[in-house]
């Protein structure tokens, strides 16, 4: 399949960079979306590009257990602070989109299938 | 009456954010430096550190709640409160069948310490305590009553992890008679959103994850017997 990176994604997409900036080379190849992070953690394959609206402390340690690409935080959802920092001390990527969870991930859907 | 100080939502070292210093010895002392008169020891969905901080609380003038941070299967958090340490466990056993068997990961998540009451560890819990429980916000109160023991929601003014963050509203069919709050500020849009309001006790408790985090007074109540007010027998 093929693979794009998070800051292709972030430049393609249009989506602002909200964590883990030095993290943007990473590779994802499918898109997983669901909120609920006890789902997320026995679920999201890794090297998924995850969207969801959990800004929290609690998505990021999923997001490493999980080894997804990045999280996207979509319909503007917050970031909030605890989690900005442990997603800059994990190396995570966090994207934020404008639009809602389905329009975000079909964005980069089209990405993989170009 | 008489002015009661309290802090009934606190985080040992058992939760695996809780911070390690969050020992049971340390926890009950600095609140009783901090003239705390009644606390509440809430891990995330367990009760394996109240054993210990029990038989701390005998020695200290302060009156320890065992108790529970659930996390329900909607990803909302109820603090669950015991009027005695074997009513708590017999909750603590449910509650960890109805975990997910996931363990847990300390060097992501940290780890999850059980304590005896000289601060030594005596074991680790394996299953990740920060998970949802299969117990949804619907049986909470009639399951926690089972058990001799309150609930209310936790944080309801919080960005994640509570009724409004994760369900969108609050109803009266869930039973609640008490609500926990972040901020004082928030109280007239919550009136607004939840029906019966005005009949809510709404506590307010520090969370503490850290020693510095715990409440240094600010959080009391005027009754005759605080424990009768929560609803604990």
């Amino acid at each position: 399949m093929k693979k794009v990176t998070v800051r292709e994604i972030a430049q393609t997409c249009g989506f602002s960079v909200l964590a883990g900036a030095d993290a943007l080379d990473r590779q994802a190849d499918r898109v997983f979306c669901c909120d609920l992070l006890s789902f997320v953690m026995g679920r999201a394959p890794a090297d998924s590009a995850w969207i969801t609206v959990m800004g929290n402390v609690n998505a990021v340690a999923v997001a490493v257990l999980a080894d997804t690409a990045c999280i996207i935080l979509a319909e503007n959802a917050v970031l909030d602070g605890e989690a900005r920092s442990r997603a800059e001390g994990q190396g995570v990527p966090v994207l934020g989109s404008p639009h809602p969870i389905f329009d975000t991930g079909l964005l980069i859907q089209r990405m993989l299938e170009d | 009456m008489e002015k009661v100080i309290y802090d009934l939502h606190t985080h040992s070292a058992l939760s695996p954010c809780g911070d390690n210093d969050m020992t049971v010895n340390n926890m009950l002392n600095m609140a009783v430096l901090n003239g705390i008169q009644v606390m509440a020891i809430t891990d995330h969905n367990s009760c394996k550190n109240c054993p210990a901080a029990m038989e701390v609380a005998k020695e200290l003038p302060i009156d320890l709640i065992p108790g529970m941070e659930l996390c329900t299967s909607e990803e909302v958090h109820v603090v669950c409160l015991f009027p005695e340490l074997e009513r708590a466990m017999a909750f603590d056993a449910y509650v960890h069948d109805h975990l997910p068997a996931v363990e847990n990961r300390p060097e992501i998540f940290g780890e999850q310490r059980i304590l005896n009451a000289s601060d030594e560890i005596i074991g680790y819990e394996p299953y990740l305590l920060i998970n949802a429980t299969t117990i949804s916000i619907e049986e909470t109160v009639p399951l926690v009553r089972r058990f001799g023991g309150i609930c209310y929601p936790a944080h309801i003014d919080k960005s994640s992890t509570s009724v409004f963050s994760n369900l969108g509203y609050f109803s009266a069919d869930w039973g609640f008679s008490a609500v926990e709050i972040v901020s004082r500020d928030n109280i007239p849009q919550l009136a607004a959103q939840i029906p019966g309001f005005e009949d809510l006790l709404v506590l307010h408790s520090s969370d503490a994850h850290y020693l510095w985090d715990i409440s240094q007074g600010e959080n009391f109540l005027f009754c005759n017997n605080f424990r009768h007010t929560l609803g604990l027998y």
